[in-house]
């Protein structure tokens, strides 16, 4: 057979997003030319070292794609990872990072229980236990910032490099094989895109919803933790705050790499390429010396037009 | 009435709860009731109470607007520029302020009603573009804003007469029931009820309340709904306009801060479900949502007045919000037929 | 009828997804009419309906009303040109007042704005006129019961000043004195010239009101004729049409005893099953008739563990009780599948792949340990489709894509996937061509032989008496008549279903 390839539908947004991505890489690479004579994006140190800041948005991201297939939304990311950190740090020693990733655990259950049992909008739930979280480290470190510092582990796999590739990206990957692995080859996969299709039909198809849902939140607050963890690592210690910047940017690499907002539909490839997106998207920015009013800018025209480009979203009523 | 408590049972147990923290907040202050301590108090809720207005509005569509924080700022910065001035100049800023507010609302609808797009990522991503507006205007905080104007709105009645010398400065005779209202507390509510009651009782409005109801209804009973999802966020729009036209004035500056654009944001949410709006739409009104607002608030003053270490208040908050919806969620163990649970 | 046509259809055709709901329809009715639309379930009459009231937009076809052409882009323009319809699936908004809904599209305005008093005057005066002085006004819609909400529904549609009304099964909830009301309203109409357009499947309700009738039947206009001018045996003929009945495997002879699969005792459930008692044997097809709603349904989403609160006893084969969820249902030691009757928002997940589907209830026979093994997956998958024959062209394909026989087939393979032992079927056939119907009957019978049991409603009479082995009839949550062999015909279930005894409709 010599046909060409047939384009699938779920593969528009990759293709797009892929396409997007080699724009903003040609784009960026013109103006380091025009100006300085040099062409960093295509250097792969550079390009990994913006990589593995990356990484831990790429967790964050993975997370929140299993919450996002749901049809529900995570938004108690940004606490869970300054609460995992904080919690890592303090206890510090061999049992700072199983200490991070259980507050992942506890965040994920409460989470499932308000979101799938009392049923109550994923919206309005994960925020109030992000509220409640922030206070409890608010109280717990004074409202100063925790001068905990990270342990060892924690700094090795956050900074340290293996073979000249930085381990925060080696973390990343494996994150990434999991969830591939859960999302393809697993019943969970395919009990949490029928769940995420209709709630109501995978039901009464004998899945049992409220485990899946469950499921996939202990997923997203399990990585939001060990993102924690790792940024710790990476700035050395935990401090309040930490995690603000993570949560709308996963929102957006999600959605940008082809998921639908409201559930069922998306593969994890085109949420590491809409996260590979944004994160060039913002070196490049940095690099242009743009100023953050232009960054906010063009962050939000560029979701708009690939999303328009997607040509998605339904029209109700019939 | 007792069929009206029965048709907002939600409204009216926020309205106890509201009374009941209210009452004895003042009941402990140490002062006890005064003129100045309602004003304070009225100050601060007047941006969330415009803010929570205005997320009502794309709520009650079963949608939801994640730029209303963004659009409040964006209006401040815009306002911080405008307000100073002779009189006319001063009211046509705040014209212009509110219509980019408007204005803004209106790209919403358009991009959620022609472009296709979930509503909650549509303004996730416009909200952005209105940060970054914001910023460009007001690269640093800073404004100037008329004096007299600061002043006369973020007083008592008596203090705005006196500032414009109106009514004999305040003195008049026909004032004096009125003279301890805080203004504030008469722009939000006269907003309210002259931009939000009458606009309830036109065919575009209920026509917002049908969708969220049942929008093949809505569509089979013939009304007009591409226009009402176009009016909600242009009215969402507005309403954050307004809320950031009085930050500005309240405290004179425009600051494009972003934790604080997204702060407001989520704290409408919270307002709106306080309020007893359904978060999927159909019942519920703005001014249930300033009553949600007024509850938020009233929780965060208790902080002042009890010896309650200031440190534990995100704490407290958190849990007021989770259990008040909790709360309401227990009704689900009820539910006979579990189909009923699943949509 | 030598006036032009108030409403006049010509060579209309619609189809979905690629299933022809109507095709070369010329349709036409006159102004002071009572015109009746008869014809067997998805034979197009709600498709009809829609086209006329503007909710669809037929593929070709022209519409004319009073002699012009019109194109409605949507209710609105119909309902301007003083078509009104009621639809069968109510058009009110639960979250709004009586008032609001029924003066919906036009409310009386004062400075331009809805003016509420006037509002609620004229909806008391509507309501007066179907005589429902006890519906409030400022009562929600969602806070009243269904026979009131039609009632509710009626006035709205009177308050529309309608010069064409379309009434789709609209007295099927309502009590015997509303039917009277609006038998009333429907003469004064026609003396107002209004012409009004009646669906029902109740004939005598037919034979009182309407003076002209069209059959309809597999989406195409049979013959349209005046009142009296045919007997009712024509009309049935009409309406069933020889050629096209469905036909049915033979039923094997009647066996006495059979090992019961089910068995049910004084079975209740809030205030719709009351007391339901009854025995499923193995290798038995038990239909369920009666009239829509009288909790045929229920009955079916108890034994499949959907329902909480139920009481009386429940034996599933040795003495298993009643599943507490759906995933207890399916994985006990008798399993138990429902075929739902709404295959698109409770049989399928419509976006999903055909694949997908398939395997959706039976995810642990393709994987072990949670792993799902690929090979295994697809030869269930190959599996599924060829048993069922699945006309698809590839099983990624997402389901949607398929016509509603087929749809309706993978729900079927879904279920066949996990080998149950009870299969619950909610009018598995609804919307259905006919060779899928006979596959579908046939796939029963051979599944019924392999000593699987099936406990089927169908509002379709003709499937309860070409596959049942045994027919009960269901009124008011209760068992009213229960049929064995050459006693299950026509009349007998249709004097059950009306709660007549003796009374041969």
């Amino acid at each position: 057979m010599t046909t060409m390839p047939q384009i699938r539908p779920d593969d528009r947004p990759l293709l797009i997003a892929f396409g997007f991505t080699l724009v903003i890489l040609v784009i960026g690479t013109g103006y380091t030319l025009s100006t300085t004579g040099t062409m960093p994006l295509l250097q792969p140190s550079y390009l990994m070292q913006q990589l593995q800041i990356g990484s831990f948005l790429g967790i964050c991201a993975a997370g929140m794609m299993l919450v996002i297939l749901t049809g529900h939304i995570d938004l108690s990311i940004p606490w869970t990872l300054t609460s995992a950190a904080m919690v890592a740090t303090s206890v510090g020693g061999p049992w700072a990072i199983p200490a991070g990733l259980s507050v992942g655990l506890c965040v994920g259950l409460v989470n499932g229980f308000g979101v799938s049992v009392l049923r109550v909008p994923s919206m309005i739930f994960t925020l109030g236990l992000d509220t409640v979280l922030r206070g409890l480290m608010v109280a717990r470190t004074g409202g100063f910032a925790p001068q905990d510092t990270a342990t060892p582990a924690m700094l090795y796999l956050a900074k340290a490099k293996l073979l000249g590739v930085p381990v925060a990206l080696f973390v990343w990957i494996a994150v990434s094989l999991v969830v591939t692995f859960l999302l393809t080859r697993t019943t969970f996969g395919r009990a949490l895109y029928a769940t995420g299709t209709k709630e109501r039909a995978a039901w009464l198809s004998g899945i049992r919803t409220r485990a899946v849902v469950t499921g996939a939140f202990l997923g997203s607050a399990l990585c939001a933790a060990l993102a924690g963890v790792l940024l710790a690592g990476y700035s050395a210690k935990a401090y309040q705050g930490m995690g603000n910047s993570y949560l709308l940017p996963a929102i957006a690499a999600v959605v940008l790499g082809g998921t639908h907002i409201l559930g069922g539909r998306g593969r994890y490839a085109g949420t590491f390429l809409g996260v590979v997106l944004i994160v060039l998207l913002n070196s490049i920015l940095s690099i242009m010396q743009m100023p953050e009013a232009f960054r906010q800018i063009i962050y939000g025209a560029v979701i708009i037009g690939m999303l328009l480009i997607y040509g998605r979203g339904t029209r109700v009523s019939e | 009435m007792t069929r009206w408590i029965a048709q907002n049972r939600g409204f009216a147990a926020a309205l106890v709860l509201f009374a009941a923290l209210y009452f004895s907040y003042h009941l402990m202050h140490p002062r006890g009731f005064s003129t100045a301590v309602l004003v304070q108090n009225a100050n601060e809720l007047v941006a969330i109470g415009f803010v929570a207005m205005a997320q009502t509005v794309p709520v009650l569509l079963g949608g939801l607007d994640l730029s209303v924080g963004a659009v409040m700022t964006l209006a401040a910065c815009v306002a911080s520029w405008l307000l100073d001035g002779t009189p006319a100049q001063i009211a046509l800023g705040m014209i212009a302020t509110l219509a980019v507010g408007a204005g803004f609302g209106l790209m919403n609808g358009l991009i959620v009603v022609y472009g296709r797009l979930q509503p909650i990522i549509a303004t996730l991503a416009t909200g952005a573009i209105a940060i970054g507006l914001a910023l460009l205007i007001r690269p640093n905080p800073g404004g100037n804003v008329d004096g007299d104007l600061n002043w006369a709105l973020t007083n008592s009645v008596y203090d705005f007469a006196e500032t414009y010398g109106f009514a004999r400065g305040g003195d008049a005779a026909w004032l004096q029931p009125f003279v301890n209202i805080p203004v504030p507390l008469i722009l939000l509510f006269g907003t309210a009820c002259l931009v939000w009651l009458p606009f309830k009782r036109t065919v575009t409005g209920r026509t917002i309340y049908a969708i969220g109801s049942a929008e093949g209804a809505a569509y089979a009973s013939g009304l007009p709904i591409d226009r009402a999802r176009i009016a909600a966020f242009t009215l969402a729009g507005f309403f954050a306009a307004c809320g950031g036209l009085y930050l500005a004035i309240q405290t004179s500056t425009g600051n494009a801060d972003v934790v604080q654009a997204g702060a407001y944001t989520l704290n409408s949410i919270a307002a709106v479900v306080l309020g007893g709006t359904a978060l999927l739409g159909g019942t519920g009104g703005v001014i249930a949502s300033i009553l949600g607002a007024m509850i938020l608030r009233a929780v965060s003053f208790y902080f002042r007045i009890l010896d309650i270490d200031p440190l534990l208040q995100p704490l407290i908050e958190g849990i007021v919000l989770l259990t008040a919806v909790s709360a309401v969620a227990f009704r689900t163990f009820g539910v006979k037929n579990q189909l009923e649970l699943f949509r | 009828m030598q006036n032009v046509p108030i409403v006049e259809l010509s060579d209309v055709a619609i189809s979905f997804a690629g299933v022809k709901a109507l095709a070369g329809v010329d349709f036409a009715c006159h102004a002071g009419s009572t015109h009746a639309i008869l014809g067997e379930n998805g034979a197009g009459k709600s498709t009809l309906i829609k086209i006329i009231s503007g909710v669809l937009k037929p593929d070709t076809g022209t519409i004319a009303v009073n002699g012009s052409k019109v194109g409605f882009s949507g209710p609105a323009d119909a309902a301007d040109a003083g078509i009104v319809c009621m639809f069968q699936e109510l058009s009110l908004i639960p979250d709004l007042s009586v008032a609001d809904n029924v003066s919906i599209l036009r409310p009386p305005r004062r400075f331009g704005l809805i003016d509420r008093r006037a509002q609620i005057a004229r909806t008391e005066e509507l309501l007066a006129r179907v005589r429902c002085e006890d519906v409030d006004p400022r009562a929600m819609v969602r806070d009243l019961s269904l026979s009131r909400r039609q009632m509710v529904e009626v006035a709205k549609a009177l308050g529309r000043d309608p010069k064409v009304l379309i009434l789709d099964e609209a007295t099927s909830a309502l009590t015997q004195r509303d039917v009277e009301t609006i038998y009333g309203l429907l003469d004064e109409l026609r003396a107002d010239g209004v012409c009004s357009l009646f669906i029902s499947h109740r004939m005598h309700e037919v034979e009182a009101l309407c003076d002209r009738l069209s059959v309809f039947r597999n989406g195409q206009h049979v013959e349209t004729f005046a009142k009296g001018e045919r007997s009712d045996a024509e009309i049935v003929r009409l309406m069933i049409g020889r050629d096209v009945t469905a036909k049915f495997p033979p039923k094997p002879p009647i066996r006495a005893e059979r090992a019961p699969a089910v068995r049910l005792d004084d079975l209740r459930w809030e205030d719709r099953l009351k007391g339901v008692s009854l025995t499923l044997g193995k290798g038995e097809i038990l239909g369920i008739g009666g009239l829509d709603g009288q909790g045929q349904k229920e009955l079916l989403l108890a034994l499949f563990g959907v329902l909480k609160g139920t009481k009386g006893t429940v034996t599933v084969g040795d003495g298993d009780g009643l599943a507490t969820s759906p995933h207890r249902a399916k994985t006990g030691k008798n399993r138990i599948a429902l075929i739902p009757d709404d295959r698109k928002t409770e049989g399928l997940m419509l976006s999903l792949s055909i694949a997908d589907n398939i395997v959706a209830a039976a995810l642990d026979k393709v994987a072990s340990g949670g792993v799902i093994d690929p090979g295994r997956l697809d030869a269930a998958v190959r599996d599924g489709i060829a048993r069922l024959q699945i006309k698809a062209g590839s099983p990624a394909h997402a389901v949607r894509t398929l016509s509603g026989g087929n749809q309706q087939k993978v729900v079927l393979a879904k279920w066949l996937m996990i080998a149950p032992d009870v299969i619950l079927m909610n009018d598995p056939t609804r919307g259905i061509d006919v060779g899928t119907k006979q596959e579908i009957f046939r796939m029963m019978r051979t599944l019924a032989d392999e000593g699987k049991s099936i406990l089927f409603y169908s509002s379709d009479y003709a499937e309860l008496i070409g596959c049942a082995d045994r027919v009960i009839v269901l009124y008011d949550g209760r068992v009213v008549s229960e049929l064995t062999g050459e006693a299950i015909t026509e009349e007998a279930i249709v004097a059950a279903s009306l709660n007549l005894k003796g009374e041969v409709a």
